[in-house]
């Protein structure tokens, strides 16, 4: 099982995202993230999403893709030719014995204490999802409140761009 | 000329060259039918009893002719009643237009009186589908959905419109009939590389699906199939693609295929499958499937390429323009061994399905088609779903591409009459319908569409008084528990058809079929044959569902 960064330019219409969503739980295609936002140009979206399987899943899915009216370009983005980062937020407790600690785990994470409160902590952190993944349980015994993950966004390095693939 | 968004609606139709739409009004395509109703000289509308039977028949109509099939209906209930047709297409790859209306704009998302998202409900099982918000759009949407049903791979499409849209007013300028979006060239490598798999193969077999009839590569099929000695199965699908009589052809292979076909299949040391997915009726256990076989995979979707089955090489591409490549690029081979052994293969799957003179299954279709000839008609051969289906597919002797008309990936009971109504009505041809009496039950109301409009269908009914498929199951792998399989009714076919307008004929034995036969084919309109089939008749052979080769069934008395 490898993991596979999926990068998709759509049509930028109402439903294409339930569409594009629907086909992935009608076979059988499990999504780790998944986001969507607005491009350069505002008639398409781009939709990032990573999953785990094998090669032929991922060959699978993009022809699934491919075929789709509202899909325009599908690429599998490489890892070492891809930035890829997610954004964090999380809330942890905030307490006079612990706040000393977090405040050094948010400083060697280069994170940042977004909001303060007698009761919580909320802190922002972006970058690979494994930066995130080691961050998350560095703060886990401190009690984490609740968090919010973005899922991944990702851009080919180099001047190569989805719209012209 | 400025025209209301109804209108737009129907010109459109006709601009895009349909000659018959079936539907059912209703208060949301209301202003549709207005239309329809001032455009009467120009298109033939046929109200169906239940839009399902609609939508069936505009899929009847896209298979008998190439043509996209167009069904209209209301909103709501009228809309989602299309949804086993629409399904049914979608498996079939089959190119229908789905026009639906719905509340106007304002009242939807209110949960207003008959409103459903039936783009939501279709998604699944359309190739695209589009809800209209504006009336400029309507024009450009339809035919795009018409360029959407038929290019490629083809299916069916939805254009959802609110009863505002229908009433607007805008601009029409009728616009050519939309082009197929056009298929990539193939690859002369991947040509070459298909080439080289096949010289070094000495036991090739071409296996084809619902493609090749799409694609009309019947003749390159054919040809192919001469220049390099191997023999041709099918899927139920590729049915009539290329005629039976051809001394090549093996016929289906799979669950219920032919012997010959399928054993042929499993020994084949090279598959050149073509326009079909590597479905689990036809392939039993992937994992021990054509063990012995390189497989060429050659399909218009890329998709499916890899999806079922693993091949050696995928060519994603026009069948007919493959297949004719690949003759130009193979040279001409004779293959004594394989050709010996195909032949006693053949003779072996003559003996295990040689009739004597009573009444079977296989004798009333070979009658049908004993009829059909006398007649000097030229058939058109629709079915149900159930072993009526797969007896038919195995009997029938196919002349013409197109002349099968079945529900294959759905397996939709139901699906027949309203499938021969609107493939009749496209042709103008006679059409057979070999239905079961557990199918013809689900949809018989259309007797009263077929009779108002004349149509010359013969319901041949294959009346074992059960759900004989299922039973056959029940008989083999459930201890005989004949769990709601055996129907105890008391329809009296015969009565049922002259109470629709229609006459009804009934036969017990070969002589009375073969007389009832002479009659029906003598009759312009539509009439009714029930005949008489032991309920515990099998079709044979069978591979268990999840089976393999090796668990083939020829004779169940032996299990
Ligand atoms: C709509 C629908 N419901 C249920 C089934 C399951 N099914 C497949 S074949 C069959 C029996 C069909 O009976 P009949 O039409 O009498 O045909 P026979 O097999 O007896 O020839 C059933 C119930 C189906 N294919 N379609
Ligand atoms: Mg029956």
């Amino acid at each position: 099982m490898e993991r596979f960064v999926i990068s998709i330019l759509v049509n930028n219409h109402s439903g294409v995202l339930s569409r594009v969503s629907g086909m992935f739980t009608r076979r059988g295609f499990n999504i780790d993230t998944l986001t969507v936002g607005e491009t350069e140009s505002p008639e398409f979206s781009r939709i990032t999403i990573s999953i785990h399987g094998d090669k032929a899943i991922c060959n699978q899915i993009v022809k699934q893709l491919e075929k789709m009216y509202d899909v325009k370009t599908v690429k599998v983005l490489k890892r070492d030719e891809t930035v890829a980062r997610e954004l964090l937020l999380i809330k942890v407790k905030n307490s006079p014995e612990s706040r000393q600690e977090i405040v050094s785990v948010v400083d060697i994470f280069h994170a940042k204490i977004t909001d303060y409160s007698p009761e919580a902590l909320v802190i922002e952190i972006r970058g690979s999802s494994t930066k995130i993944n080691a961050f998350i349980e560095l703060v886990q015994p401190y009690g984490i409140m609740e968090m919010c993950r973005t899922g991944l966004v990702a851009l080919e390095r180099g001047g190569n761009c989805l719209k012209d693939a | 000329m400025k025209l209301k968004g109804a209108q737009i609606v129907i010109e459109t139709l006709i601009e895009q060259g349909t000659t018959t739409v079936f539907g059912y009004p209703g208060g949301q395509v209301i202003d549709i039918y207005d239309a329809l109703y001032l455009a009467k000289d120009r298109i033939n509308h046929i109200i169906t009893a239940h839009e399902q039977g609609a939508s069936h028949a505009a899929d009847g109509y896209a298979r008998a002719t190439g043509k996209v099939g167009v069904v209209i209906a209301t909103s709501g209930p009228g809309a989602t009643n299309l949804v086993t047709g629409i399904a049914t297409a979608y498996l079939d790859s089959i190119p229908i237009v789905a026009i639906t209306g719905n509340v106007p704009n304002s009242l939807i998302g209110r949960d207003s009186f008959q409103e459903v998202d039936i783009t939501g409900v279709t998604m699944p099982i359309t190739k695209h589908n589009f809800l209209v918000k504006k009336v400029e759009d309507l024009a450009p949407t339809i035919r795009e959905a018409f360029r959407i049903a038929k290019s490629g791979r083809p299916g069916p499409v939805l254009v959802d419109i609110p009863k505002d849209v229908q009433n607007a007013l805008y601009e029409y300028e009728k616009a050519p009939v939309v082009e197929k979006t056009p298929v990539a060239e193939v690859d002369n490598a991947l040509i070459e590389q298909a080439a080289q798999l096949i010289a070094e193969s000495k036991k090739p077999y071409i296996y084809i699906g619902g493609g090749a009839i799409t694609d009309d590569a019947g003749a390159e099929i054919m040809a192919l199939a001469d220049k390099i000695d191997a023999p041709i199965g099918c899927t139920m699908m590729g049915l009539s693609a290329v005629p039976t009589s051809n001394p090549r052809w093996l016929g289906m292979e799979g669950m219920h295929g032919h012997y010959a076909s399928s054993i042929a299949q499993n020994e084949a040391d090279l598959i050149i499958t073509a326009g079909c997915r590597f479905s689990d009726r036809g392939t039993g256990n992937t994992k021990k499937y054509a063990l012995n076989a390189k497989i060429i995979h050659i399909d218009i979707d890329a998709s499916e390429l890899n999806k079922n089955i693993k091949a050696e090489l995928g060519i994603s591409g026009s069948m007919k323009k493959v297949f004719a490549a690949l003759t130009d690029a193979v040279e001409a081979v004779k293959h004594e061994e394989w050709s010996a052994r195909i032949q006693e293969l053949k003779e072996e799957t003559e003996k295990l399905e040689k009739q004597d003179n009573t009444l079977t299954p296989f004798t009333a279709i070979d009658a049908i088609a004993e009829a059909a000839e006398n007649a000097n008609e030229n058939i058109i051969v629709a079915t149900d779903v159930g072993q009526h289906q797969m007896w038919t597919a195995q009997r029938y002797p196919f002349k013409e591409s197109r002349t099968f008309i079945s529900s294959g990936g759905l397996g939709t009971m139901g699906f027949g009459l309203g499938a021969a109504i609107g493939a009749s009505t496209a042709t103008g041809k006679k059409t057979v319908l070999v239905t079961g009496d557990g199918s013809f039950g689900m949809n018989l109301n259309e007797l009263a569409t077929a009779v108002t409009n004349q149509t010359p269908v013969i319901i041949f009914i294959m009346n074992n008084g059960v759900l004989g498929m299922v039973r056959q199951w029940q008989t083999l792998f459930y201890d005989k528990h004949y769990s709601n399989t055996t129907l105890e009714r008391k329809t009296d076919f015969v009565k049922l058809a002259e109470a629709f307008g229609l006459n009804g004929y009934r036969a017990f034995n070969l002589a009375e079929l073969k007389d009832v036969l002479k009659k029906a084919f003598a009759e312009n309109g539509p009439v009714l044959i029930d005949c008489a089939i032991d309920c515990d008749a099998f079709v044979l052979p069978m591979l268990p569902p999840g089976g393999s080769i090796d668990d083939i069934i020829v004779d169940p008395s032996a299990m």
